[in-house]
């Protein structure tokens, strides 16, 4: 039976697992994930959920013993945050590499040190090049719903993902949830036919030989066309969700962009209080829009940089900072995109290109708010207005 | 109902302030409003001060910042009010709910409260009464329905019983208890 519920994020995750009913969790708590495997272990010990529970000793072994337990042939999933995601940073490029389609939620939440246990996206930004798919969710809802999609996602794709809420914000908050039949879920993912399992007898194979200067950049090709070939299966399956349960979920949200002048550009929960300030301002005449980036990885250049190229100024807001990079990881890659890509024709091109301001925001869980973010759309206005722009880099709600 | 109301809750760490304002919250969607319930964290220890909030509307909610100027402050325990700006960002018209004995002039008179609306109820004395202990919660939660009359007592009795059903499994006594801690604190609650 379809029912809405008043839950946490935490508990839309681990009720979207228990609904997935893996073969096997092998798992490690940690601030502010810890409920996800706590409540799961509680489906494992009630025997809601038929999945092999393995109790590790840390994060490293949580995903080793996911990567053994998918290659083996079974439908594997873990959960972590933070310092734990950083413990696996070895196993997940090996996770990915061997083609392994583990599904990870992931509560996104600042690295140490200083040690602290609130939102920011540095734990998978730091993760963003080692081959795995990434979706932001903007709320439990959303992660709910992505989580059942990501497992159709990785098996066709045969790439592993991990699925972000951040910290707190969403995982601990308590939303109305509208969750699906268990036989619905079921039918959606499917069966799990694993593409080459290890234990498949009858057709031995070898998994994670070396691989030296002969094939070993051949092997990193094809990982990388793996990847590149994700977007359209993205869209696909979520096509076929929409069908089935009546909403989904793009590669990006565009919010008031029709016939907006300036645009701010944000990943996560920030996008819904975001949401909140265009409103505002658009009350007020202001001609100002919104692109939630949802999906970082692949990460969806073309169609970004044409949803944006018509601006006059984009402003990218980063939950977590590149340190002395060109700027943060977000609007590093949404700069470049622009550079290279655009939906006017090259000739028009010359001087058209969108200006572009980044703001560090939010880390270590720094809250934000909707006068926060109007006042980033005022120095969009002014920019846009031809007014010089001091600096790229910009941070809100830090003491300086 | 305003479009949208935001409730802040003050207890100290084991008091319930989270429970409650998950309860709050539960009970509202029950109702058909849009909700969010969520607790601040930090490092918690029992008998600290700690907040938790509650976000009821009859739109979708997509805010996803803190609460700084609540129209209603529930506060669980008086005591925390020494060093604690319980009122911080309420507003002139703002609700205050406290769990004392004291009635609300006295509350007045001791905060040096002007402009705002104050109720006061026992709750830990009906809890005491009900549960033989003191937990504070579910009396405040009774107080708040009454107060802010966004809810219909009888739904919410109805919907926190079955969620305390769920909770308190193996102790059948503490549902019935904080049942009738609920409707007490709706009856007695006291404002001005």
């Amino acid at each position: 039976m379809r029912k809405k519920l008043a839950i946490t994020g935490n508990e839309a995750v681990a009720y979207a697992m228990k609904q997935i009913n893996p073969d096997v969790v092998a798992a490690y708590p940690i601030t502010p994930a810890t409920e996800i495997v706590q409540i799961f272990s509680q489906y494992v010990a009630d025997g809601e959920v038929n999945t092999e529970f393995v109790a590790v000793e840390s994060e490293h072994s949580a995903m080793s013993a996911t990567i053994g337990a998918s290659a083996a042939g079974s439908r594997a999933m873990t959960a972590t945050s933070s310092q734990g995601l950083a413990l696996m940073f070895e196993m997940l490029y090996i996770a990915s590499a061997l083609r392994l389609p583990i599904v990870m939620p992931e509560v996104n939440r600042s690295l140490s040190a200083p040690i602290n246990i609130h939102a920011d996206h540095s734990d998978t930004m730091g993760a963003r090049d080692c081959g795995w798919l990434q979706i932001y969710c903007e709320n439990s809802q959303e992660a709910y719903d992505s989580l059942i999609q990501a497992v159709r996602i990785a098996e066709e794709s045969l790439l592993p993902i991990m699925v972000t809420i951040d910290g707190f914000i969403i995982s601990h908050a308590m939303e109305a949830v509208d969750t699906f039949d268990n036989k619905e879920v079921q039918n959606f993912i499917g069966k799990y036919k694993p593409a080459h399992p290890l234990l498949d007898i009858k057709h031995p194979i070898t998994i994670g030989a070396i691989d030296f200067n002969d094939y070993y950049f051949e092997h990193k090709r094809s990982q990388i066309e793996a990847m590149n070939n994700v977007e359209p299966v993205i869209l696909k399956i979520n096509e076929e969700f929409k069908k089935s349960f009546g909403r989904g979920y793009g590669l990006f949200e565009e919010y008031m962009m029709q016939d907006a002048e300036t645009a701010i550009v944000v990943i996560g929960s920030t996008a819904g209080t975001a949401k909140v300030a265009v409103d505002n301002l658009r009350k007020q005449g202001k001609k100002v829009g919104l692109l939630r980036l949802r999906v970082f990885r692949p990460f969806p250049a073309e169609k970004l940089s044409k949803a944006l190229s018509h601006l006059k100024a984009v402003a990218v807001l980063d939950r977590s900072t590149g340190m002395n990079a060109y700027a943060g990881p977000v609007c590093t890659e949404v700069a470049s995109s622009l550079y290279t890509h655009s939906d006017l024709p090259a000739s028009q091109q010359a001087g058209k290109k969108p200006k572009i301001l980044n703001y560090i925001y939010g880390l270590g869980g720094r809250d934000i708010f909707v006068e926060d973010i109007q006042k980033v759309y005022v120095d969009l206005e002014n920019v846009a207005k031809g007014e010089k722009t001091e600096k790229l880099i910009n941070y809100i709600g830090v003491r300086e | 109902m305003k479009n949208m109301v935001e409730i802040r809750w003050h207890g100290r760490g084991g008091q319930g302030a989270k429970t409650a304002a998950l309860l709050f919250a539960d009970s509202a969607m029950s109702a058909g409003k849009f909700i969010q319930a969520f607790p601040e964290y930090g490092p918690e220890r029992m008998g600290a001060p700690v907040q938790s909030f509650d976000r009821l509307s009859n739109e979708p909610i997509t805010l996803h910042c803190g609460i700084t100027s609540p129209d209603i402050v529930a506060v669980l325990d008086p005591t925390l009010m020494a060093t604690v700006d319980v009122t911080a960002g309420l507003s002139d018209g703002g609700v205050i709910i406290i769990n004392t004995a004291s009635s609300p002039a006295e509350m007045r008179k001791e905060m040096g409260l002007s402009g705002k609306k104050i109720f006061t109820i026992d709750a830990s004395g009906i809890s005491k009464e009900t549960l033989g202990r003191d937990i504070p919660n579910t009396p405040m939660l009774g107080a708040l329905v009454k107060v802010s009359g966004l809810l219909e007592i009888e739904n919410v009795l109805e919907d926190t019983k079955k969620k305390l059903e769920k909770k308190f499994r193996t102790k059948p006594e503490l549902i019935e208890g904080n049942i009738l801690a609920i409707k007490r604190a709706y009856e007695e609650v006291k404002g001005e």
